[in-house]
């Protein structure tokens, strides 16, 4: 197979770069419209008449929460499998160009049913607002093309395993299997509300829906949802990381430990987002909140990991003493500077995240903006901040270019401005949160109280940090547009770490599906079963769809 | 599978702080009944107005010193029984509140408190508050409901 001057194969490439293209045009349309709430919400300017607030926080929330992040983690995913276990067959690419299509198919027509305004439902489409049936086709879609390219890469790990009796899988392939059983077991949840009742009943052969249901399955799928979007992080993390500072990864099977447990924690837990609703027993409220918190010893793990490879690396630079690391590390090189910087974010973010899903501290800050800082500083700083990392190799690396120094300076320019914009908007959000300023709320002076007078500072400092995010949004397109089209032809390597030589052997256990898929079903069985029961037993009457937009 | 000895360490420090932060939010809310609000008591959406006690929303003297306050929440109202929508509750009175929605999912928050809860059709949502600090609280929809979402407002007046 002739490689030119790529890792993966031209075909392979343009495959990847096809995912890649929608996932930054998602980016510029999405943080547009970031830009534009967070003016809004300053009260000190207003949207032109036929724009509504509501409308561009839905296109805001779809086409980042569920465009960007699902075309970029699939293409990143497929890259790092074809990469490490020596690429994809015939079969393997007709299939990535299949999902696509139907991916990218649902995402069109969703999108054209919130530009005419039929979906103005935000990205959790909870019922009883009601959105024309097209909406939800093109949601059914999105998730069923998702499912073809897991099936791509359950099936390309398994070909691996039987091709090579005896040898460790690759360790970003056991990765994106973990990332993709997840996804395909969570995304069943919201597949059966949006089919089977929230299609029906906007086609009209329904009158009502159970809305406690729905939002059931919704969050059974929607806390995994967040974790789709992290594991693809940690990936980068503990297998790519290493090797862009010139070290080795530290334990290959406490990585994958890790991942097993993030496997099992994601997925019986969504009640957590629930906890102030009515119909739903405190005890089992309690049972998932002790469940959610469990992530805590996967997300420890990872953070001992990480500092272990820097600080061996450090030393191994000369580097004395408990910090002297900190000094050995490459600053200048925006591949390791962006990511690290989403790192540090997921300490905040991770307290943020304990807050949210105490039972009691909850109740504070439940649909407040508090709520809207904490994901902007886990997935749109943790998250974006390492695919911005990936970036930076991964479309020279398909493209056959190289990131120029220019180009390096550019992207640490991005990283600061990013930096800073997400600093002052998410610090301004808690702030207003604990306040009680709610979010997903166009600018209101309420009943013209004090209480929520005070919130007008703190949403004039979300659009100053909103307006510098946009400017960083704006270099990160320059750099894609540069290393698809523009940069100097070259050859980029796909970066993957190697283990250290401490490492030991990875126990075989971890390859054996049979017994976590297993103990995942329980556990879900076990978190579920008797809530849904009384849910469906216990329903009121159904609720009829309503238009409020 | 072997784990550095400093991980160990690192992993039982963490395992024992999260196992602390569990019983004390397990304390709280069964021995000392902070759960979050989880009535489950069901209404029929469609005719929650005569349904009580939303027959006569507003706020109703139930014992000494104790209060209920009926809210009938709708897009993009919150009827408090009287249309300046200010409801005056004395300083220190211990309110059982009462709502329910009458077509979509709302929130129910008044700022500066821990009265935030869920309202979702054919459920009603109960919480109990005891209003500790005079002055004004506004009341407001904290989940998107539609258009006029930023415009459901009320006011709580706790006087001395």
């Amino acid at each position: 197979m002739v490689k030119d001057e790529r890792d993966l194969t031209r075909k392979e490439s343009k495959l990847v770069m096809a995912y890649m293209y929608v996932a930054f045009i998602a980016l510029f349309i999405g943080a547009t419209c970031g830009l534009l709430q967070t003016l809004e919400r300053s009260g000190k300017f207003t949207l032109p008449s036929w724009l509504s607030y509501y409308q561009i926080l839905t296109v805001h929330g779809v086409i980042l929460g569920l465009v960007l992040t699902t075309f970029f983690i699939l293409g990143f995913m497929m890259s790092a499998q074809m990469k490490t276990t020596g690429g994809y067959n015939k079969t393997e690419l007709r299939l990535g160009w299949i999902g696509y299509w139907i991916i990218l198919a649902g995402t069109v027509m969703a999108s054209i049913m919130i530009l005419l305004n039929e979906a103005t439902v935000l990205f959790t489409f909870y019922a009883p607002l009601q959105a024309h049936a097209i909406f939800y086709i093109g949601l059914a879609l999105v998730i069923v093309g998702s499912w073809v390219i897991g099936f791509i890469i359950f099936k390309r790990h398994a070909r691996f395993r039987k091709e090579n009796p005896g040898v460790r899988t690759p360790l970003l392939s056991y990765m994106a299997v973990i990332t993709m059983l997840m996804w395909q077991i969570a995304s069943i949840g919201v597949a059966v509300t949006v089919l089977f009742q929230m299609l029906p009943w906007a086609l009209g052969w329904v009158d009502t829906i159970d809305v406690l249901l729905s939002r059931t399955l919704f969050w059974y799928f929607g806390h995994p949802l967040v974790y789709f979007w992290l594991l693809p992080a940690y990936m980068m993390w503990y297998a790519i990381m290493p090797k862009i500072i010139g070290g080795k990864i530290f334990s290959d099977s406490l990585a994958r430990f890790t991942f097993i447990l993030l496997l099992l924690f994601s997925i019986p837990v969504g009640f957590h987002h629930q906890l102030t609703e009515p119909g739903i027993d405190p005890f089992w409220k309690y049972m998932q909140v002790i469940l959610t918190f469990l992530v805590v010893i996967p997300s420890m793990m990872t953070a001992f990991s990480m500092f272990a490879t820097f600080e061996i690396r450090g030393r191994e630079l000369g580097a004395k003493g408990l910090l002297g690391w900190f000094k050995k590390m490459p600053w200048g090189d925006v591949r390791f500077l962006a990511p690290f910087i989403g790192m540090v974010f997921f300490i905040p973010g991770g307290a943020g995240g304990i807050i949210n899903a105490s039972n009691q501290m909850n109740q504070v800050i439940h649909n407040t903006i508090w709520v809207t800082g904490h994901f902007h500083l886990t997935a749109a700083t943790v998250v974006m901040l390492t695919f911005f990392g990936i970036t930076y190799w991964l479309i020279p690396s398909l493209t056959g270019r190289t990131l120029t120094p220019a180009m390096n300076k550019l992207g640490i320019w991005q990283t600061i401005f990013w930096t800073v914009g997400m600093t002052i908007m998410s610090t301004a959000m808690h702030w207003q949160g604990l306040l009680g300023g709610p979010r997903r709320s166009a600018y209101s002076s309420y009943a013209g109280n004090t209480d929520t007078a005070v919130w007008d500072a703190y949403q004039i400092a979300q659009a100053v940090g909103g307006s510098i995010l946009f400017i960083g949004m704006i270099l990160m397109i320059i750099i894609f547009v540069n290393l698809s089209f523009f940069a100097p032809k070259g050859y980029t390597a796909y970066p993957i770490a190697e283990l250290h030589d401490a490492a030991e052997e990875t126990p075989k256990v971890f390859e054996n599906w049979k017994i976590w898929i297993g103990v995942l079903v329980g556990l879900i069985l076990f978190a579920y079963t008797l809530p849904l029961i009384d849910i469906i037993q216990n329903a009121p009457p159904g609720a009829k769809g309503f238009k409020f937009w | 599978m072997n784990m550095h000895k400093y991980e160990k360490i690192w992993m039982l420090f963490g395992s024992l702080t999260l196992l602390i932060f569990l019983v004390v939010v397990g304390i709280s809310a069964f021995y000392m009944g902070n759960n979050p609000p989880s009535c489950a008591v069901t209404l029929d959406p469609e005719n929650v107005r005569e349904q009580e006690p939303f027959t006569e929303p507003g706020l109703k003297q139930i014992g000494d010193n104790e209060y209920q306050l009926t809210i009938v929440t709708s897009a993009f109202d919150f009827d408090v029984g009287n249309p300046d929508k200010v409801v005056e509750i004395p300083k220190g009175a211990t309110v059982h509140v009462v709502s329910t929605t009458t077509d979509v999912v709302h929130g129910f928050e008044i700022a500066g408190t821990n009265v935030n809860m869920m309202l979702e059709p054919g459920y009603i949502s109960t919480l109990t508050y005891t209003f500790k600090h005079a002055g004004s609280f506004t009341l407001l929809c904290n989940e998107y409901c539609g258009v006029g979402h930023h415009l459901m407002t009320a006011t709580i007046e706790v006087v001395e």
